[in-house]
Parts: structure tokens; sequence; C-alpha cells
């Protein structure tokens, strides 16, 4: 064990020095190449403010689409997810509630046609996509609330359902898009 | 739903297609053998160790690599807790995050130092960009390739010779380090970097979101830790949510390239095992037996995923995307349901989604993969494990066609046998010993005083489970089979930040990564001391698909007998519960 000591003293010196600094340094070194130089996406409004293309944010507003509900509430200071198992009661009144919120919000709308995502958190509780059925499910109010005309906030949605990479995973819009767009529109 | 099976066939194909490749290539590194990268890290590699006064070419027996990996990790050990004792006044710190309290810092370092990366800590607000990077995530380099050395140790004892010259332990360590992970690292790391994740050193930013609020964004160098985390089947997330946050898996595509990444070593450590001893049939057939159990776990997961939480269903709204609670949109369903049960038979522990929230069927599976912990397995550990189980069905091969055990050619007799079954049966008992009196504590909602406090400041034990019934019982039992798989994963719900939790598991975790390592390498290195037997007409044969599926009954039957009264007051209670 004696003898040990101090070559493993030296090679941690050495491999600490090389793969906590070279390599991070190398990866900086490529992230000025990527968009916005590795600091996170972001996308602009086109007056001066800037968002996090990939961070969700709240919306809880009628006159945006609304995001998933979070268990962090949007704050990226931090994140994580709600932990509730499947049949905690808690848990079950919670749902129960938001479903309740949710029609409350969009009357005239189908019950059977919420899908869980709107009412259910995400992982991270910073997701920032709903599912291509919770955006048109709320086509409806969105419309009625801004006095824009159905067809036209139809047609938006249905240019911001991202289609799977490659024929690969499930259909999502991201929030924060749609709604920047969706001010936009007249 | 198709578009997304088609993801998780994909992401299984191509992790195969690359695995072959990479174990030849693995083989080569191991048995110095000439390889591309050589005119890179030749240079280097010397370098490094003229510097620590290292002579490569001395080569070690089996006792000698035991106590430099034990002399080397303590090391470590003492290092990361320097790292989290003192972040506050270390250097990249944008975000000003104090120091750990010391229980909390030795669970870290252990944790890190184990490949096991059980957090009880969020990477927000609990840790330095200095202790991620210079503690943590050299850590994640470091742990993994100890578990590649001690797997080289034992491939090179498993050589038809007899010899007690195993190699230079610290050559196969930094070999693992330089010459295999870094290179992927780096291609993985830029990957994400286009996809979206961050890799800088500043801190938090702060926005005013689109509706007004005022929001808090952290970020860091997240690219290059995400890389060894699922490379090195490490699993410690840079954020609290883990590969759940948009940061850290910004895409579907990078949630491929992780899963590929995290799958990766533990196959081609397989393909190598055959490449380097010229067994190429017989790594086939663990291949197939780790893959058989892989399936058996992840498609019963998959469809229970997809189906949805029958309460949900109940309420009357729809479940398009199946149970979504604790899952992110971009991943869905099938992805995350996959992932669950790949990142808990690797020991990665890395989630992409909470697997708190998973139904009952789900959370017995990732409980299963981790009970059994060898179905492909951590780097290196994986097949260090998987080698015991091998031992144990040698041995039942052998009594029941009536001859001595041999494997390779070497005879298995009373002292290997033990040592076999002290690693097998270690497992469960840390396990389910731990669990037993983190539940005497609970059912009495005992006064835990200093040992434990909840949000509310209550020192009650009842107050550490997020769930009631059934299902809070599963997230204790998960915690510690988590720890002894060295898998880090967690039912997140569990209040775990705490002197009981992070003692109880710190000792898990200490005993169930050296123990395997330990064991694994004596047996290979005793065996290699031994006369070689040539193969004769009345030898057992191991690479069959018969012997292939007496090792997976070898590993049902322990798991059945250890764990199956401890699953049935969990999920399967919660499982015959659901309507």
């Amino acid at each position: 064990m004696k003898k040990e000591i101090i070559p493993s003293i030296l090679l941690t010196i050495i491999c600490i020095l090389f793969f906590s600094g070279v390599y991070p340094v190398v990866m900086w070194g490529i992230a000025q190449l990527a968009p916005n130089k590795g600091e996170g996406f972001i996308v602009k409004d086109g007056k001066g403010k800037y968002y996090y293309e990939n961070i969700g944010q709240k919306f809880s507003d009628d006159r945006y689409f609304w995001s998933r509900p979070s268990a962090v509430g949007y704050n990226a200071a931090g994140s994580g997810g709600s932990n509730k198992g499947p049949d905690n009661p808690d848990y079950l009144a919670q749902v129960q509630a938001a479903i309740d919120t949710f029609i409350q919000h969009n009357p005239g709308i189908n019950k059977a046609e919420i899908p869980s995502d709107m009412v259910t958190a995400s992982g991270s509780g910073l997701d920032p996509h709903i599912s291509a059925e919770g955006a048109e499910i709320q086509v409806a109010r969105v419309a009625k609330v801004r006095g824009l005309d159905k067809s036209k906030v139809e047609t938006l949605v249905k240019a911001h359902i991202e289609c799977p990479m490659w024929g690969m995973g499930p259909d999502r819009v991201n929030v924060l898009k749609l709604n920047l767009d969706l001010n936009n529109l007249k | 739903m198709n578009s997304q099976i088609l993801g998780v066939v994909v992401m299984f194909v191509a992790t195969l297609l690359l695995a072959v490749p990479l174990g030849r290539y693995i083989a080569k590194v191991y048995g110095g053998q000439r390889v591309w990268t050589d005119g890179i890290f030749n240079p280097i590699e010397r370098l490094f160790f003229k510097a620590s006064r290292i002579d490569p070419g001395i080569e070690m027996g089996w006792k000698q690599s035991l106590v430099a990996l034990l002399t080397i990790n303590l090391i470590w050990f003492l290092w990361a807790v320097f790292c989290l004792l003192n972040q506050s006044w270390l250097p990249m710190n944008p975000d000003h995050n104090p120091n750990m309290t010391p229980d909390l810092a030795i669970n870290t370092a252990i944790s890190f130092l184990v490949n096991c990366n059980l957090q009880q800590y969020s990477g927000e607000t609990g840790v330095s960009y200095f202790s991620q990077v210079f503690g943590l995530m050299f850590l994640q380099f470091a742990s993994a390739g100890t578990g590649m050395a001690a797997a080289a140790v034992v491939f090179n004892a498993l050589k038809d010779r007899t010899t007690d010259k195993l190699g230079n332990f610290y050559n196969y360590f930094l070999r693992s380090c330089t010459r295999i992970l870094l290179p992927i690292c780096i291609l993985i790391a830029a990957i994400h970097l286009f996809e979206g994740t961050p890799m800088t050193f500043k801190g938090i930013d702060t926005v005013t979101s689109v509706q007004g609020d005022t929001m808090h964004v952290s970020r860091g160098p997240v690219a290059a830790f995400v890389a060894i985390k699922h490379l090195g089947t490490n699993g410690g997330g840079f954020f609290g949510a883990n590969s759940a946050h948009p940061f850290e898996n910004p895409t579907y595509l990078s949630n491929i390239v992780q899963m590929v990444a995290q799958i990766l070593i533990p196959f081609a450590m397989v393909f190598a095992f055959g490449f380097y001893c010229n067994k190429k049939r017989l790594a086939w057939v663990f291949w197939g037996v780790m893959t058989l159990g892989f399936l058996i776990l992840v498609v019963p997961a998959i469809i229970t995923e997809v189906h949805g939480n029958p309460y949900i269903a109940h309420m009357g709204i729809s479940q398009p995307g199946g149970n979504m609670e604790g899952k992110e949109v971009r991943f869905g369903a099938v992805a995350s349901a996959f992932w669950s049960i790949a990142t808990t038979v690797i020991s990665t522990g890395s989630v992409n989604a909470m697997h708190d929230s998973f139904m009952p069927v789900s959370g017995m599976n990732m409980l299963l993969g981790m009970m059994i912990n060898s179905f492909y397995g951590g780097v290196g550990v994986g097949f260090l494990n998987f080698f015991i189980y091998v031992i144990l069905a040698v041995f039942i091969g052998g009594l029941m066609v009536g001859r001595t055990p041999e494997f390779e050619g070497k005879k298995i007799e009373a002292r290997e046998m033990k040592i076999a079954m002290i690693i097998a049966l270690f497992h469960p008992f840390l396990i389910l010993s731990f669990t037993a009196l983190a539940c005497y504590f609970t059912a009495h909602d005992t006064n835990m005083g200093w040992w434990f406090a909840d949000a509310a400041g209550k020192h009650n034990a009842g107050g550490w489970l997020n769930n009631p019934s059934y299902h809070g019982f599963s997230e204790m039992l998960y915690q510690y089979t988590s720890s002894s798989a060295n898998n880090g994963s967690g039912f997140e719900g569990l209040a775990d930040n705490n002197p009981f939790w992070n003692i109880s598991t710190g000792i898990v975790l200490l005993f169930s990564r050296f123990l395997p390592i330990i064991g694994p390498v004596a047996i290979a290195g005793l065996m290699a001391g031994k006369k070689f037997i040539p193969a004769s007409g009345g030898t057992l044969k191991t690479d069959t698909g018969t012997f292939g599926l007496l090792v997976f009954a070898v590993k049902v039957i322990i798991a059945a007998l250890a764990f199956f009264p401890a699953l049935a007051l969990g999920p399967i209670a919660e499982w015959m519960k659901t309507p």
C-alpha cells in the first residue's frame, strides 16, 4: 500500500489537470462555434427581448396557449417533477383539480379530448413542449379571447407541430414559439 | 405511437452496430496492440507515467492490482470531499452556492467515486462549477476507468495459460480513460453543443417571460459533463432533473445519443472479452443472456407506460401519450420507458423521466434490473458481476452432469465458490437489511433526532416518504437497491438529504462497489494461477445456448428467492390494487 501512495497522488494530479482542465476547455472552444456560443439557444421577439428556446415558460393567461403544470413553477433556477406515485390520493385530487380548471377556462370542449399531458407535471418542470392534441384543444379559447378567426389560429398551430425526427418520436408543439407567433398574428 | 417504437428500435440496433467494432478496439487497447490513437496518446501517456514515477511495463499480480486500485480510489475520495466542503471559496462559483454539509459531502464523494452518482442535492443549488468539473466530472472518468481496468485484469486472467502476472493496473486505467472514454466523450459533447446543451462558465441568467414573470435560468459547463456521465455509466446529472432537463437533454436526437452512449461500453466490454481471449462465441452467448433479460424487463414497461394510468383514465380524459406524469413531451412514453429500464440494467441511473411516477409494473422491472445488476451492467463492473453468475452456473452445471466444475480450462474449487457466493448474497443482504431498518423506523414513525429532519423541521421518520402505502415502501426499497447496485437513480420523492440516508446509503455504496470488484478479480487471479487443462469430451461446454440458459436460470432463481417477498410488499401489491 505504502509504495503505491506517491505514484497514485501524482497520477491523480495529472489526470485532474487533463480530464478536468484540458477536456472542458476543448469543449468550451468548440462551443464558440455553436449557436449563441454554448450559452443556451435563444429566440428573440424582435423587440429586443430574448428567451431561452428550450426552457419552458409558465403560460396561464387565457390569451396564450397554456404550458403543462410544473412542480417547480417554471423557475429554471431549479428543476424537478412532482414525484407523485400513480395511485397517491393527494396527487389524483390535484389532477382532478387541474382538469376542472382546464374545463372552466375552455368552455365547450369535450372532456374526453383533454390529453393527459395538459394536467400532469413534466419530469423537469421546465418542459417547453405540449402535445399536438394539447395545443389543438386550446384553439377555440385563444381565438375567442383574442378575437381572432379560429381557422387562422388553427393554421398557426398546424404550422407549429414539430414532426418527429426522421420518423421517430412524438409530435409536439413548442409553446414559447407558438405564443410568440400568436402575438404577431392579426 | 409507431414512430416512437421505431425510435427505440433504432437506438438498440445502433448501439449493437457500434459496440462490436468498439469491442475489437478495446481488446486491442488492453492487449497492447497497435491502434489508430497511438500517435496522439503514446507520447501523452508516456509523459503521465514518467511524471508519476510509474513503470507501466511492470506486471502486477491480482493482489497488487487490487492494492493499487484501492489506494488511488482513497486519494480520489479525499480530493472530492475537499472540493465539496470548500466550494464556497474555491473559484468558479458564479451562483455563490454554499459548502456541503459533511454528511452530504461524504455521501456525494463516495457516490461518485463508486460510479453510482446517487445525488441527494440538486446541481443548480448544491454544487459550484469547480466541484462539478474538478470534483465530480473527474470522478466520472476515474470511476469508469477503474471498473474497466478491473475487467481488463479479469480478461487477462482468463486467457488459456498459467500465470500470476496480470498486466499493470495503472496502465489499464489510464488507457481506458485516454484511449476509450475521452475520444468518444468529445464526439458526444460536440453533438450536444449543436443540439442546444450549454457549455459556459457563466452563472444564472435572469429573463422576463412572455407573460411578464421573472425567470432565473441556471446554466453551466453541461455538455462536457453529460458526455462522460453517460459513457461512463455514471448517471449523475448536472441539473436536479438529470436528463429530463431541457438543457441537459434538449432534443429527441440528444436523447438517442445519450441512450446509445450509456449502453455502448457495457455492450462493447462483452465483445472485448470475446476478442481479447479469442472466445467470440462465448461472448455472443453472454450478450444473448443479457439481452434476453433486458427484453423481458423492457417490453412490459413500455406497454404499461403507453397504456397510461388507469386512475387518470377513470377521470374521463384521454391519454394519447400514455402515462405523462414526470415525463417530457419531446421524448414521449416509449423512449422514457425504454430509458428507465436501460438505465437500471446498466448502472447509469440517469433519468429522462421521474421514476417515482411510473406505473408499478415499470417500477418493479427497474428494481429487478438493479437487483440482478448484470443484464449488461455498468462499465467493466457489469462484466464482473456477470462473471460471478457464470462461476455459479459452472458449478451447478458441473454437479448436474457429475463433473469437476471447470471454466476456461481451470478448475473451480471451494475457495472460488465461497467468494462467488459471498458476492452474490451480499447484494440482497445489503438491500434487504437496510430497507427493513428504514421500514421499522417509518412504521413506528420514530423520532430520529439529528439523524433526520423533514422540510418542516420535524424529526419523525414518516416524514421522509412522499407517497403513502405500498408506493412509499417502494421508495425506500428503491433507494437501497439503487445504492447497492451502484445505480444512482431514485424514486426521488424520498427526502434523502439528511444524515440518516446519507450515512446509511454511503455504507451500502462502499461495500457494494468494492466487494464486487475484489471478488471477481480474486477469483480470476486464483484461476489464472492454476494448471490449464485442455478441453476434452467430458468438459462442460460454455459457449452454447444451453449454458446460456443455465446462467439465466441461476440469475432468475437467486433474484426470485432473494427479492420476491420485498417486491410483493411494494410494486406487486400496488399493481394488484390498480383497477
